[in-house]
């Protein structure tokens, strides 16, 4: 209609090409690719113990074992729809499109959630979930109060360009997680877990 | 069209800070709290070989990001569509509340649970809603606080810093439904009391509100850094999620992200990684949200965008670095600045975005030591641009007030020269540093201005005296 005013979406964009910067701008990207000549089991394991989460160490053989001790005082542990069953050899509540397990499953005291994880990130202590099937919906590791999570040696980058690089998808959704749920806004003391899980353990595996 | 909102000073700053001035236990909670941040921070940062590479892309990125802006908002569109979410355009804050307000209504909920947002503080959502009949319970601890407390945040990453533990303990006692008085004022039994408190409300919330650290073109992803969990639950529990996203959070590609996740994290909390950080592209089916809606609002960004030299104060990540190096910030706190930005970068937002009335003495707000512009992860120049809207603003009132005001907070010399020294230790880690580059504010601003050279002899208390 003439005369009408424009609506938001075209008066902002106005606005943005009249005031926008016109020269072009080249980004430098001198930044390091990657944290090189570190061993990268020893520096995830050393920010993880500095964030309080549980470290421990697999191999493809033990690791049912493993895994096995760390639930081994849990009421129920939940498992994503792909996650190996050779991992597990007592029973687990396994999370499925067709039967998806209720938030109210997931908050019951002593539930243990364990997944694998899509990439880890050294450097930082970062764990990558990136709900393939063997990490499952984001609101599996969120709820319950232990989550385990499987790190294998070669899902580990050195550091945060190089971990992101390795995603297969960006659009899937994703969650970093770096030690458990922390809160500093009181007098800025950090408190381990508030919302999220309250305890983190990892278990880093070699195949 | 100007910014509206909670980002326009109902007072002028001068007025507002004699008032925070007289609040001691709020300068010891501040000046603890702030200290803290910046040791932690500049330990992260240094072990960083490349931060000053970082800087620079990161800057970079941001400036080519406005430079494209136009296209890159439009890809954003196109691709968050793509994958299932509605998107929505607010040219300022009464028309973004609108928006938010209708879409809560059509749900039918009357609660909502809101992750920590600046934009959504920024456009008075809680107040909108409110008024609509639609209960907003901040779930970030620190939110809650101020929220509990009908106070409003003093900083941008921590807004209830100028508390300390047992003034928190008694605002739970007053107003946490159940809390009974064998609370102590522990950290960990008042993060307790805030989960069970928030845990129930997580459970059935059909409603989520956020904000967005980033806005990823390419793919239409947003990105919500924090610590607690609660973002995660917000994000993740609710059938609908609406995102409050200020136009200039975009970042063209996933791979921009490398240099902000290395950047945020480090610069805001000091800390390698912040706990949670969760990405999410429209809706996934059976998994989080299945209505997600997107709000992009302007309210005054584009009026900053204008300014050749203030456009700069776009880059900004919120990180608060910049807060907690400032001697200004640090004696007056937040709420002196009377706008959601405080510190060096409000006193460079703030006015920008609203243009007028009181905000116009915020340029003033400041010593111009550069220890902000040293702290800041992506480069903005807050002395340049604050010496920039000084000349721009009409001078003399309110230059005549913040002289007045900035010589009362920083009155005795040998604390203000401390505050300098210590400001500018805590900003720059990485190189050696020379004498001040210039004097400090407000001599600066004869220097700068007015091209007054000083007798280089003489102190700044005579040269003050004389004045
Ligand atoms: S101006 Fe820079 S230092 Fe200040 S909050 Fe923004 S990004 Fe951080």
């Amino acid at each position: 209609m003439v005369g009408q005013a424009m609506n938001a979406r075209e008066e902002i964009l106005a606005r943005v090409r009249a005031h926008r910067p016109s020269a072009p701008v080249t980004v430098p990207r001198d930044y390091l690719p990657d944290v090189a000549g570190i061993d990268v089991v020893e520096v995830l394991v050393d920010r993880l113990v500095d964030y309080k989460a549980g470290v421990h160490r697999a191999s493809a053989a033990s690791l049912a074992e493993v895994l096995g001790a760390l639930v081994a005082s849990s009421a129920t542990v939940v498992v994503p729809p792909g996650l190996p069953p050779e991992w597990f050899t007592g029973p687990v509540v396994r999370d499925s499109a067709d039967a998806p397990v209720s938030v109210g499953t997931l908050d019951a005291a002593g539930v243990t959630v364990v997944t694998g994880c899509a990439v880890a990130i050294a450097a930082t202590g970062t764990l990558i979930l990136d709900a393939a099937p063997d990490q499952g919906r984001r609101v599996l590791s969120l709820v319950p109060d232990h989550h385990v999570c499987v790190v294998w040696t070669d899902q580990i980058a050195g550091g945060v360009p190089a971990a992101l690089a390795r995603l297969a998808d960006p659009s899937r959704p994703l969650t970093l997680i770096s030690g458990p749920s922390a809160t500093s806004d009181i007098e800025l003391n950090r408190v381990e877990g508030v919302h999220g899980p309250r305890r983190l353990d990892v278990v880093i595996a070699t195949r | 069209m100007n910014g509206t909102g909670n980002i326009v000073a109902l007072k002028p700053f001068p007025d507002a800070a004699r008032l925070e001035l007289d609040d001691a236990q709020l300068r010891t909670n501040l000046r603890r709290a702030t200290h803290t941040i910046r040791d932690k921070r500049l330990r992260v940062v240094g072990e960083v070989d490349d931060w000053e590479q970082l800087r620079l892309s990161g800057a970079a990125i941001k400036d080519d990001v406005l430079a494209r802006l136009p296209e890159l908002l439009e890809r954003f569109e196109e691709a968050a569509t793509k994958a299932g979410a509605v998107v929505h355009w607010a040219r300022d804050s009464a028309e973004a509340c609108e928006i938010v307000t209708a879409l809560v209504k059509e749900t039918a909920a009357r609660e909502v649970v809101k992750v920590k947002s600046m934009a959504t503080q920024e456009i008075g959502l809680n107040e909108a809603l409110e008024a609509a009949g639609i209960a907003a319970t901040e779930t970030d601890l620190a939110e809650l606080i101020v929220q509990l407390a009908e106070d409003t945040p003093s900083h941008i990453l921590v807004p209830a810093i100028h508390y300390n533990r047992s003034q928190i303990r008694e605002i739970f006692l007053s107003k946490m439904p159940g809390v009974t008085r064998g609370l102590t004022d522990e950290p960990r039994a008042l993060a307790e009391a805030a989960r069970k408190h928030l845990r129930a409300k997580f459970l059935t919330a059909t409603v989520g509100i956020s904000g967005a650290n980033f806005a990823i073109a390419d793919t239409g992803t947003l990105v919500v850094v924090e610590s607690e969990g609660n973002g995660r639950m917000c994000l993740t529990l609710p059938q609908t999620l609406i995102s409050v996203v200020g136009i200039e959070k975009i970042l063209p590609d996933f791979s921009s992200l490398d240099v902000f996740l290395q950047l945020l994290p480090r610069s805001s909390t000091g800390e390698r990684m912040n706990p949670y950080t969760s990405m999410w592209t429209g809706v996934t089916p059976g998994d989080g949200p299945q209505t997600t809606h997107i709000v992009l609002i302007d309210n005054g960004r584009t009026a900053t965008l204008s300014d050749e030299v203030g456009r700069q104060a776009l880059r900004c990540i919120r990180c608060s670095a910049c807060l907690n190096v400032c001697p200004v910030y640090e004696r007056v706190g937040g709420h002196a600045y009377g706008s959601v930005y405080p510190g060096p970068i409000g006193a460079i937002l703030s006015p920008q975005m609203t243009g007028d009335g009181a905000n116009k003495t915020l340029p003033y707000a400041s010593t111009l030591c550069g220890a902000c512009f040293d702290a800041c992860p992506v480069r903005i120049n807050i002395p340049e641009v604050l010496v920039h809207l000084r000349q721009k603003g009409p001078k003399s009132r309110a230059e005549h007030a913040a002289f007045a005001s900035i010589s009362w907070i920083m009155r005795d010399r040998r604390r203000y020269a401390a505050a300098l020294r210590a400001a500018r230790r805590g900003s720059a880690p990485l190189r050696g540093r020379g004498p001040l580059r210039r004097l400090p504010w407000p001599a600066s601003a004869w220097t700068v201005s007015r091209d007054l050279p000083l007798p280089p002899k003489e102190s700044f208390r005579e040269w003050w005296a004389k004045r």
